[in-house]
C-alpha cells in the first residue's frame, strides 16, 4: 500500500491507509470505559508502551471483564493481535467470539492467511489456523497455503508442521513424495524436506525392501552431487535402519562407500557413516572394531576435529 | 586458562559448497565470512595481548540493570512473555554474580504476582490466561530470586491442578487449555513440578512413551511426533526424561551422534537443524544437553569415563565471546545481529555450561579467569545454587495431595 508524493489529495487518499483513530476518540465505544493494565506505574522492567498499544489493550481489557461478544470486539482483538500476535488469551477469546456468533469461517481463513504472511514465525498464528480447519473440517486450502509460505521460507518449522498436521488428519498424502523431490532439487541441503520424505514414507508405503530399495538408489544419486551433505547422510542411515540388514547389510550403499573412498572422495559425513557401518559388525568382528578406531582416529586428528573429544570416545567404547 | 584452537587457521574450516550453490550453502557461506573475520583477527590479536577474548561484563551489566528498569517499545511483542522477560534479566544477572539489591527484588515478586492466575498458573502479563511457558519462566524467576517471599508466592496446591488440567488424553502436555500441545509442554510441567516439589508419578504417567514419539531418524527429538529434530525440542525431550529418571528410553548414541554434529566447524557454536545457521542461544539448547549425556554415560555399565563433555568446549565460548558480544552490551544470535534479552540469557547459560558443564570444581575458561561465570542446573537452567536453595525449600513442604480434577 504506497503512498504517492506528487498527485493532488484524491490519489493521496485513494492510496493511503486511513489513519488510526484511538478507541477513546470514537463515538461508536463511548460506552465503554477502558481499564489500564493493572501495574500501570511498574518500577520494573516496565515496557514503554505506545500510545496506541495502550489504548487498544485498556479497551480489551473493558470488553473482556463484561464478557462482550459482538462485530465491533471483533475488530478489537484484530487490532490487538496485530500490535502483539503472540497474545495468546486475545487468540482464544476471538475463538470464542466466532463460535459464539456462528461467523463464517471461511471469513475467518482469510484473516488468519494474512496473519500467518506478516507473522510466519508466530506459534498463535499457526495454532489458531488449525482450530479453524478443525471447526471448517476442510483442509482445502491448507497444501496451497503452506506451499506458499515455504516459498518464503522454505524450512519454517510452522508450515511444516502444519503441513504434517493436515495431510495426516485428512489423509492427503498424494502429492508429498513429489513435494520432497521438488524441494529437493530446489535445495539438496533442505533438511525439512528430507524429514518430510521420511515422515511421508513412514506413513504411506513403509519401509518395505523394495521401497527402500528404490529410496536407496534416490539418496545415493544425492549423495553422489555433495558428499558434504548431512542431510542425504542421515535420511540413508534413517532407512537403513528401518530395515531388518540395517545400517551395515546393504551391498549397494558399502560399495557406494568403498568407491568414494577408493577414488578419495572423503567427507566427514561419509567417514562418520563408515564409523556406524563397522560398530554395527563390531560386536562380532574384530576387523570392523579395528576399522572404528581407525576412522574416529582420522575423524578427530584430521577429518573433522571440532569434533575430536567425541570421535575419541566413541573410539574407546568399542 | 584453557587452550582454544589456532584461530589463524580459521579458514581451513570453511564450508565446502562442492560447486553445488543452493540458498542454504549461499547462507553459511555468508555467516562464516563474517564469523571468519571476527575469528581470525582474535587469532592475531591474541599473540600481542595473551588475555583474549575478554567477557564484557560491564556492558553486559548495563544493559540488564537497564532492562530491569525499563524497555522499549519494541518489546510490546513481548507483553504476553512478561515473567520470560523478569526471568532472562535475573538468570543473567545471577550468571554475573550481580543479583538485584532487595528493594528491586521485591518489586519483581509485586510484578510476578500480577501475572500470577485464580488457576495457580502465571500469565503472560496482568489479566493474561495462564500458560506453561510464562509458568516455567516465573518459577526460575522466583527461585532466582531465592528468597522465602519469591518462592512462597507460588501457590503449590493449585499450580498442581493447573498441570493436571493441561495433560491430555494422548499423555502430552498443552501450554494452555485450548491450545497447541508439543514437547515444551512436558518440559515445562516437569521443571515446575520437579523444582516445586508437586510431582506425581500419576501427573506424568505416559509422558515418557509420548516423548520417545518425538525421537526422530536424526536421532534428535522434535516438537511433535513427525516433525525434524531441532535443539529446542530436543533439550525440552531429554531433560524431561531425565526428570522422570526415564533417560533410557531413548536411542542414545543416536542422540549423541546428532548432538555432537550440531556443532558448526568454523563458527564453534551450534546450529538447531542440520544444514541451518549457527545461533548463539543454541549454546544452550544444544550445549546444555551435554552434562546430561555425561551423566547417562556415567550410569551405563562397562562404559568408560568421559574426560570432558563430548563437544568442543573451547570453540562455543570462542564463538560467544568473539563473535556473540554486542558492544552496548548484551548477547546475539550472530554477527549482523541485534542484542536482546532472550539472547543474552541462552547466550550466558551457553557460556556457562561450556565452563562449568564437566566439573564444576575445576572449569574450562577460555580468555581471562575474570570470564568465569557461575555453574548452571543443566535441568532447569537457574544456577546450581539457585536450584539448590529452591529444592531444599520446597522439599521441606509435603507434596499436595494429588487430586485428579476436571
Amino acid at each position: 500500500m504506497s503512498e504517492t508524493e506528487s498527485s493532488g489529495d484524491e490519489c493521496v487518499l485513494k492510496c493511503k491507509k486511513p489513519a488510526f483513530v484511538l478507541y477513546r476518540n470514537r463515538e461508536e465505544w463511548k460506552d465503554v470505559v477502558p481499564i489500564p493494565q493493572a501495574d500501570v506505574h511498574n518500577a520494573v522492567v516496565a515496557i514503554n508502551y505506545s500510545e496506541k498499544f495502550k489504548d487498544v489493550y485498556d479497551y480489551l481489557r473493558a470488553v473482556l471483564a463484561k464478557q462482550e461478544k459482538s462485530e465491533r470486539v471483533l475488530k478489537l482483538t484484530e487490532d490487538a493481535l496485530n500490535l502483539n500476535p503472540a497474545n495468546y488469551s486475545v487468540w482464544q477469546y476471538r475463538r470464542e467470539i466466532l463460535r459464539c456468533l456462528k461467523i463464517d469461517l471461511r471469513r475467518e481463513l482469510v484473516f488468519s492467511a494474512k496473519m500467518i504472511h506478516q507473522h510466519p514465525k508466530n506459534y498463535q498464528v499457526w495454532y489458531h489456523r488449525k482450530a479453524i480447519v478443525e471447526m471448517l473440517g476442510d483442509p482445502s486450502a491448507e497444501l496451497e497455503l503452506t506451499k506458499n509460505d515455504l516459498e518464503y521460507d522454505s524450512k519454517n518449522y510452522h508450515a511444516w508442521q502444519h503441513r504434517q498436521w493436515v495431510v495426516q488428519t485428512f489423509g492427503m498424502f498424494d502429492g508429498e513424495m513429489v513435494l520432497c523431490d521438488t524441494m529437493i532439487e530446489a535445495d539438496i541441503r533442505n533438511n525439512s524436506a528430507w524429514n518430510h520424505r521420511f515422515f511421508v514414507m513412514s506413513n504411506t508405503t513403509g519401509f518395505t525392501p523394495q521401497v527402500v530399495a528404490a529410496q536407496v538408489d534416490y539418496t545415493l544419486q544425492q549423495i553422489s552431487k555433495a558428499i558434504h551433505n548431512e542431510s542425504a547422510w542421515n535420511f540413508l542411515r534413517g532407512i537403513l535402519c528401518q530395515t531388518k540388514d540395517g545400517i551395515s547389510g546393504n551391498i549397494k550403499v558399502n560399495t557406494f562407500c568403498e568407491n568414494l573412498i577408493a577414488s578419495n572422495n572423503i567427507s566427514p559425513q561419509l567417514l562418520a557413516f563408515l564409523v556406524d557401518i563397522n560398530m554395527a559388525l563390531a560386536k562380532e568382528d574384530q576387523q570392523a572394531r579395528e576399522k572404528v578406531k581407525e576412522l574416529c582416529m582420522q575423524l578427530a586428528t584430521d577429518v573433522d576435529t571440532i569434533r575430536h573429544n567425541y570421535w575419541n570416545y566413541l573410539a574407546q567404547t568399542v | 586458562m584453557a587452550n582454544g584452537r589456532d584461530l589463524k587457521l580459521i579458514k581451513d574450516f570453511r564450508f565446502d559448497e562442492e560447486n553445488v550453490s543452493t540458498v542454504t550453502s549461499i547462507e553459511q557461506i555468508n555467516v562464516e565470512d563474517n564469523c571468519e573475520e571476527l575469528l581470525y583477527q582474535t587469532g592475531l590479536a591474541s599473540e600481542i595481548e595473551p588475555d583474549l577474548p575478554v567477557l564484557n561484563r560491564k556492558q553486559h551489566l548495563e544493559f540488564l540493570n537497564s532492562s530491569l528498569k525499563y524497555l522499549p517499545k519494541g518489546y510490546e511483542v513481548l507483553d504476553s512473555s512478561q515473567p520470560w522477560l523478569c526471568y532472562w534479566i535475573l538468570h543473567s544477572l545471577s550468571l554475573l554474580e550481580n543479583p538485584p539489591n532487595a528493594e528491586v527484588s521485591s518489586a519483581l515478586v509485586a510484578r510476578l504476582a500480577r501475572c500470577q492466575t485464580e488457576s495457580g498458573g502465571f500469565g503472560g502479563g496482568p489479566g493474561q490466561s495462564a500458560h506453561l511457558a510464562p509458568t516455567y519462566a516465573a518459577v526460575n524467576a522466583l527461585c532466582t530470586l531465592g528468597t522465602v517471599e519469591a518462592m512462597a508466592l507460588i501457590d503449590r496446591e493449585k499450580l498442581q491442578k493447573f498441570l493436571y488440567s493441561l495433560k491430555n488424553a494422548d499423555s502430552s502436555f498443552s501450554m494452555h487449555h485450548g491450545s497447541e500441545a508439543d514437547i515444551r509442554g512436558v518440559y515445562c510441567a516437569l521443571s515446575i513440578a520437579r523444582l516445586t516439589n508437586i510431582y506425581t508419578e500419576e501427573l506424568f504417567s505416559g509422558s515418557a512413551e509420548w516423548i520417545v514419539r518425538c525421537q526422530t531418524y536424526e536421532g534428535g527429538f522434535a516438537g511433535v511426533p513427525g516433525m525434524e529434530a531441532h535443539g529446542g525440542y530436543a533439550f525440552c525431550g531429554l531433560a524431561a526424561l531425565f526428570l522422570m529418571g526415564q533417560e533410557d528410553l531413548i536411542d542414545f548414541p543416536a542422540f549423541l551422534r546428532w548432538a555432537v554434529s550440531r556443532q558448526m566447524k568454523l563458527e564453534g557454536g551450534f546450529q538447531g537443524r542440520t544444514n541451518k545457521l549457527v545461533d548463539g542461544c543454541y549454546s544452550f539448547w544444544q550445549g546444555g544437553a551435554f552434562p546430561l549425556i555425561n551423566l547417562i554415560l556415567k550410569t551405563k555399565e562397562g562404559m568408560p569415563m568421559p574426560l570432558s563433555l563430548l563437544f568442543n568446549q573451547e570453540a562455543l565460548q570462542e564463538y560467544l565471546l568473539i563473535c556473540c558480544q554486542h558492544p552496548r552490551g548484551g548477547i546475539i544470535d550472530k554477527p549482523g545481529k541485534s542484542q536482546d534479552l532472550y539472547h543474552t540469557c541462552y547466550g550466558l547459560s551457553g557460556i556457562s555450561v561450556a565452563q562449568f558443564g564437566f566439573d564444576p570444581s575445576h572449569p574450562t575458561v577460555i580468555g581471562p579467569p575474570e570470564n568465569k561465570l557461575v555453574p548452571c542446573h543443566p535441568l532447569y537452567n537457574i544456577t546450581s545454587e539457585s536450584a539448590e536453595k529452591a529444592t531444599t525449600y520446597f522439599q521441606s513442604l509435603p507434596c499436595p495431595c494429588p487430586g485428579r480434577l476436571i
